[in-house]
């Protein structure tokens, strides 16, 4: 099952780039939650502090805290700790052109000490299904490498990757934005099954699959939150001006 | 050419209203034919300048082949005595010194010559040098790409660069005066001590010569090469697979392991390769600290000699045309084997660098 998250006061900067300002929200466990916004909005920024990758950049500054579950992900853990419990697929696919699939799929598990043979392979097959990727790769899970599939395939092998690791919380910065209509709608199905089981945030420039996908809404405009409510209202009768210039495509 | 002059753009960057109302009417009062337009058209096609630039830039390409056909010609011709006399039993070959009874390689007197214990010199030195040169490159490579902060990065890059444009012959001389001595007196009693059950150091030679300080050198020289090229494949792994790997929740080491080493270890190796071919043809510095001694011990702390060792010191006083072919046919090996190993090293290189982003410091 997945976990709420509470955003309180998130600030974060880019050397003096102060990329997000005062940010406050509750993202609902086991639901799907839109972060839309124009370019540069900083709603990148912002899913990337959820684990904590953004302090991976030398450059990088965070304030503020962020509740996932009952845990203080700032205060009272360290970044290794908090993306094991929060997986992460990328905007372009990024997985591991030297492993096999299924090398691909347990290597956060591997990563971790897990060695496990007969329940790897069961975790492996349970990922790859959940991503809906088994059917087309069952039978060259271990002759072929990762980097030999579509790019819609790519991108469900590193949702099956990120799903290995049983997170609570799934991030996804705009996972189709370099997909096909047909790989865009797999993995819009999938992220309406998935949400049965983890939370997830995923961040889009298309203001369709943020309706198509998400219960809640949330809108950035130049590192701030503008509005946050339940997707109908924001698409329907959002209570911001600016909002509505965006939804209405006024600007970005 | 005063109308060229008036239609030149002002050097001004803003044009004042006069500026431009001067340059108008001088645009427009020639409509039939400017200068431009009649000096353009008087000039030709230049076809046969531009054949010739052709012809001349595929000479120079060319001529790198024909450098190399050359050298490999005169190589074959020179050692065509010694291959007559010897055919492949060069490579192998021995002989028993009649008064002695012992086994020898190298007789010039007697005009017997066996490439044996230079191969042998020249593949121990080059293997012990990868040995120690290999985990101190790759380790040097890894910091300065993954864990150096940025004001440390460039001089620290730049020194290790420096330490491949110091002449061999330097490296030979701080070999001979700083690093012998120091093996002689206090590395070698101890190597004996510790590790000479293992038959591999010998309390046989006092010199402190031999294939150990060969190799140590050796590793010196080629530690430059080895970390420039592998900094070159881990700084092309997309930074994306870093990312891919720490979301899993790696730690900086995992992180460095799956997401970088593995995705560049292809290059690597061809970067511990090219290493191995400098290592291979490197002669003056290994001709100062092996000790020239045409025979093969299993002690790394013995006396012996390497392919480039004996041509550079017996070159210029060979006593008779044989011993000249004998010489000539371990360059000849050499040149083979080095040209081989290079390409091998090159082509890994480049399996993994084509295509990469362009590098970003």
């Amino acid at each position: 099952m997945g976990v709420g998250i509470e955003v309180t006061n998130l600030n974060a900067w880019y050397g003096a780039n102060h990329t997000l300002q005062d940010i406050n929200l509750n993202i609902p466990a086991n639901h799907a939650t839109a972060l839309i916004g124009p370019s540069g909005c900083g709603k990148s920024t912002f899913v990337r502090c959820l684990n904590r990758m953004h302090e991976t950049n030398p450059i990088a500054r965070v304030t503020g805290s962020v509740r996932i579950g009952d845990l203080d992900i700032y205060a009272e853990a360290k970044p290794v700790e908090i993306r094991r419990r929060v997986g992460m697929v990328f905007q372009r696919p990024n997985p591991f052109p030297t492993m096999s699939i299924y090398d691909n799929v347990a290597a956060g598990l591997k990563l971790n000490g897990y060695s496990n043979r007969r329940s790897l392979d069961e975790i492996v097959e349970n990922s790859l299904k959940n991503s809906a990727l088994w059917d087309e790769v069952k039978d060259d899970l271990k002759k072929k490498s990762g980097a030999s599939l579509s790019g819609g395939q790519q991108q469900r092998l590193c949702i099956a990757r990120a799903l290995a690791v049983d997170p609570e919380v799934l991030l996804m910065d705009e996972p189709a934005s370099t997909l096909d209509p047909v790989s865009t709608s797999k993995i819009e199905d999938l992220i309406f099954q998935l949400k049965v089981q983890y939370t997830i945030v995923i961040v889009t420039h298309n203001m369709q699959q943020a309706a198509r996908v998400a219960e809640k809404t949330g809108f950035f405009l130049n590192g701030r939150m503008v509005e946050f409510d339940s997707t109908h209202k924001i698409f329907t009768n959002p209570s911001d001006k600016r909002t509505e210039d965006y939804i209405t495509g006024r600007f970005g | 050419m005063p109308e060229f002059r008036a239609r030149q753009i002002p050097s001004q960057p803003f044009e004042t209203p006069a500026a431009q109302s001067s340059a108008v009417p001088a645009a427009s009062s020639a409509p039939e034919s400017s200068a431009v337009r009649r000096f353009l058209l008087a000039r030709g096609n230049s076809a046969l300048a531009d054949r010739g630039f052709h012809w001349l830039m595929v000479l120079c390409a060319l001529s790198i082949f024909g450098i190399v056909a050359l050298i490999l010609w005169q190589l074959l011709l020179r050692s065509q005595l010694s291959w007559h006399a010897f055919g492949f039993r060069f490579f192998y070959q021995s002989f028993t010194d009649p008064d002695s009874h012992r086994t020898m390689y190298w007789d010039p007197v007697n005009s017997l010559f066996s490439a044996v214990p230079f191969i042998y010199g020249t593949l121990v030195s080059s293997f012990l040098a990868l040995l120690l040169a290999v985990p101190l490159a790759v380790g040097v490579a890894v910091f300065l790409t993954e864990m150096c902060p940025g004001a440390l990065r460039g001089p620290l890059a730049f020194l290790t660069e420096l330490l491949a444009a110091i002449p061999s012959v330097i490296y030979g001389f701080w070999g001979f005066f700083v690093l012998v001595p120091l093996l002689r007196e206090h590395v070698n009693p101890l190597l004996i001590q510790w590790f000479g059950w293992t038959g591999l150091f010998n309390n046989d030679n006092p010199t402190g010569l031999g294939f150990l300080a060969a190799g140590v050198i050796l590793a010196i020289m080629i530690l430059p090469i080895i970390s420039s090229l592998t900094r070159e494949v881990m700084t092309a792994v997309p930074h994306s697979q870093r990312e891919a790997v720490l979301a899993l929740g790696a730690t900086r080491w995992e992180m460095i392991r799956m997401g970088v080493l593995r995705n560049a270890r292809i290059g690597i190796v061809g970067g511990i390769i090219l290493g191995l071919g400098r290592a291979l043809g490197e002669t003056m510095a290994v001709t100062m600290v092996i000790g020239n001694t045409p025979e093969i011990h299993r002690s790394l702390l013995s006396n012996g000699s390497s392919m480039a060792a004996v041509i550079a010191t017996q070159f210029t006083e060979a006593v008779g045309d044989m011993h000249l072919s004998a010489l000539i046919e371990l360059g000849l090996a050499l040149f083979i084997v080095t040209i081989i190993v290079n390409a091998l090293a090159q082509l890994l290189v480049w399996a993994v660098t084509r295509g990469a982003p362009a590098q970003t410091h």
